[in-house]
């Protein structure tokens, strides 16, 4: 066989049914090796970022490692975006990159670049292949590397006479990592102790992100079932929304820095907290040395990397959470262990009193929509049927995370860690392909969704009826609502000027366009966006000057939080804080 | 919240890595990326049949960042192993360097006589230059240099530290 084949081949092997990508003179030989066969279906997008964001929203829809495939200088620095999002969101993508022949490499032939040199940081591993006996090791070494322990991004840059070169082909049951065992066991003598920490706590909460969602839909059943044995409260990070059912009684709402007030205090005075599957990232912490200063903390990670980094704690469990969580439920169970009920009582009390404040308040006139109506409107009409909520970056992202309420893992994909403006429409687009079937939503900003604009042509190629909901603002809201808080008012270049005109833009591409303007026209669009068989561009015209809360203004502790806009002048934001992003 | 130690100490640490392309690139691009200091790196194969190599890296930080140093080589694909060998027990560190000192009369002898005292050999010699071999922690390496300046120090070139636990166990 010779190397492009064999990468085909070594694809299907690993049961890769789709594969988003983009064609160019070093990867020729690799979709001719497409064009010969009809069992792995290569969907074309316009622009490389958007391959890779597809291939998340595949990946993180499914469960599955996403693959993209790309052409080598260009097409390969264009992947970059997408392969530093999937990295810091722990997505599994393996990209193939083009590369000029290897006896050019190092001459800056025509569309040369380094790409395992630009990719080594922004990838969990990267593989130049030298020769074509090693493609197949190598491809299946990429799927087991991404998917095992905390997932990520796997370049494999592939020569362009490697994949003209003939070579032995080896199935993946061949092949066995010399290096790369990540535990997946929790140690037990740790998972005893947290196990009675919990059983002992006054004021406990579970704090729980992506590792829930990545480790699969069994370690959210897990999570739920440990919840219930113990009655302690759950919070979930923006990553980790869906991982615990959003309109359960015990979920206290999303926390840090758009977080409820009810998460956020809750996590400031709990004596005990545990940490399952998520890093301590300065959303969440807001000022270090102020975070959750009475706990006692328990923090299980797939990656021991991400323990004792940003807080140090006292109960580490390296491990996969669905593993120790399973291992937790059956030592309360075998020890007949039950929470401290007085103890419990009085702190639900409290956190009620919290939930009282309704710190997501905000107040629809009859003249102008308001975001966050026009979210929970349409929350309230897909509720009922299968929907995947997508997201750009901005305001109208923490509005979607604060209002839409997930039921189940896997629903929700949102750039978190790196905040890619950009990232929701082709991640809509990957998210649909893995289910046609299903109403996919990408909710967005006016200013975010001209960053991958060009993807509506994919959607339309593929007849794939995804929904882009535009918050239009006319602002870079966040960017606005940062320099009304943070400098002065003076909004500098954060005007969204000269729009396009969405509706004439997506007849443009052949689909098709809406728009409301008054609150009464809200529930009209949804209904013909949801009975529109293509794709949509709902063009919404909100508030401009909506500002996003509650929200710990970088540099403050969680008992820091401003409510909303009258409680904006209480507090003042230290240089030290303002220098924070 | 236990307290943790802020003060930073140095750490010499241990890496047995597959020695496969781009494995140092990895290891340096990780110290630079997360703004960890080195102060001293060696590598070099030492097990042929197995391509692995051995990486030794000096470095100092809170016991924090020395722990966060170790998880995050320890996640790096191609590593096999790494140990901290400050904190695990005791150890031998050696350094070698390669001094050339140029000079004729009286410098020249005193200089040959400064070797003899610090044990460094002679491992090329002109009629109007010698080039020491020494070897020894790094102090006694700075030592001798300074001793060199005023006899004609011309050239320096050393390994970096090269370390190893005491007794019988293996890494
Ligand atoms: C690629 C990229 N560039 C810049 C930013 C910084 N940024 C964060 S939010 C934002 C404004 C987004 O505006 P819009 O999409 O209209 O959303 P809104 O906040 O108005 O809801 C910007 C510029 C980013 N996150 N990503
Ligand atoms: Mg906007």
């Amino acid at each position: 066989m010779t190397g492009a084949e064999m990468i085909i081949r070594a694809l299907l092997d690993q049961g890769v049914d789709v594969v988003f990508g983009y064609p160019g003179g070093a990867v020729l030989p690799i979709y001719d090796a497409i064009f010969g066969q009809n069992k792995l279906r290569h969907i074309l997008v316009r622009h490389e970022q958007g391959a890779v964001h597809a291939a998340e929203g595949y990946a993180r829809s499914t469960g599955k490692v996403g693959v993209v495939l790309v052409t080598s200088g260009p097409g390969a620095t264009n992947a970059v975006t997408g392969l530093t999002d999937a990295l810091m969101d722990s997505i599994p993508i393996v990209c193939i990159t083009g590369q000029v022949a290897t006896h050019l490499i190092g001459n800056d032939a025509f569309q040369e670049a380094d790409t395992t040199g630009i990719t080594r940081p922004c990838t969990k591993h990267n593989y130049l292949i030298k020769r074509a006996d090693d493609v197949a090791r190598v491809v299946h070494e990429a799927f087991y590397v991404s998917r095992s322990g905390r997932p990520g991004p796997v370049v494999i840059d592939m020569p362009k006479d490697i994949q003209m070169a003939k070579g032995k082909y080896v199935g993946p049951e061949k092949v066995v990592h010399r290096t790369y065992q990540p535990r997946v066991k929790g140690d037990s003598a740790a998972i005893e102790r947290a196990v009675k920490l919990i059983a002992d706590a006054k004021k406990p909460v579970f704090y729980a992100g992506g590792g829930v969602i990545n480790s699969g839909p069994a370690a959210s059943k897990r999570l739920i079932e440990l919840a219930r044995l113990t009655g302690v409260p759950v919070t979930n990070t923006l990553m980790g929304l869906g991982g615990f059912p959003g309109s359960d009684p015990q979920f206290i709402g999303m926390l840090g820095m758009h977080g409820t007030y009810e998460a956020n205090l809750a996590m400031h005075d709990c004596d005990v907290m545990v940490c399952i599957g998520a890093r301590f990232d300065d959303r969440i912490t807001g000022r270090l040395d102020a975070f959750s200063p009475k706990s006692k903390k328990i923090h299980i990670d797939i990656d021991p990397s991400s323990i004792n980094k940003n807080v140090s704690v006292d109960v580490p469990i390296v491990g996969d959470v669905g593993s120790v969580l399973e291992d937790m439920i059956a030592i309360w169970k075998r020890d007949g262990l039950s929470a401290d009920k007085n103890a419990l009582k009085a702190w639900w009390k409290k956190i009620d009193e919290w939930r009282g404040r309704d710190c997501l308040r905000y107040e629809q006139t009859d003249s102008t929509i308001k975001p966050q109506y026009a979210i929970e409107r349409l929350y309230a009409m897909t509720k009922d049927r299968e929907t995947f909520i997508t997201t750009e970056v901005g305001q109208h992202q923490m509005w979607a995370a604060q209002f839409y309420k997930f039921e189940s893992p896997n629903h929700w994909m949102t750039s978190g860690g790196l905040g890619t403006m950009g990232y929701g429409m082709p991640a809509a687009i990957g998210v649909q392909l893995a289910h046609p079937d299903a109403l996919v939503v990408d909710i967005a900003g006016e200013a975010s969704i001209l960053m991958c604009i060009q993807e509506l042509s994919t959607a339309v190629q593929y007849s794939l009826p995804i929904k882009i909901f535009i918050l239009n603002n006319e602002y870079m809201g966040m960017v606005r609502q940062w320099q009304e808080l943070l400098h002065g008012g003076r909004y500098s270049e954060s005007y969204s000027a000269a729009l396009p005109d969405f509706v004439k833009l997506a007849e443009a591409f052949h689909a098709k366009g809406l728009r409301a303007s008054r609150p009464e026209d809200v529930d009209g669009l949804i209904e013909e966006m949801l009975n529109t068989d293509g794709p949509v561009v709902a063009d919404i015209m909100v508030d401009p000057t909506e500002n996003c809360f509650p929200m710990i203004p970088s540099g403050s502790a969680h008992n820091e939080m401003i409510l909303g806009a009258a409680d904006v002048n209480r507090r003042e934001v230290s240089d030290a804080g303002k220098a924070l992003v | 919240m236990p307290q943790p130690e802020k003060r930073a100490r140095r750490h010499t640490i241990a890496v047995l890595v597959d020695n496969e392309a781009g494995v140092l690139a990895r290891v340096i691009g990780l110290f630079s990326g997360r703004g960890y200091n080195i102060e001293s790196l060696t590598v070099a194969e030492t097990d042929p049949s197995n391509y692995r190599s051995r990486i030794t890296i000096v470095t100092s930080g809170t016991p924090m960042v020395i722990e966060q140093i170790k998880a995050q080589l320890g996640r790096l694909v191609p590593v096999h192993k790494v140990r901290d060998l400050t904190t695990e027990g005791a150890l031998v560190e050696r350094e070698l360097a390669l001094i050339k000192v140029a000079g004729k009369g009286e410098p020249r002898v005193e200089s040959l006589r400064i070797a003899d005292i610090f044990r460094a050999r002679v491992v090329d010699s002109t009629n109007d230059s010698f080039v020491f071999e020494l070897t020894g922690s790094s102090e006694k390496l700075n030592a001798f240099v300074e001793l060199m300046k005023p006899l004609g120090l011309v050239d320096v070139s050393r390994t970096g530290i090269v370390a190893i636990s005491r007794g019988a166990d293996a890494l």
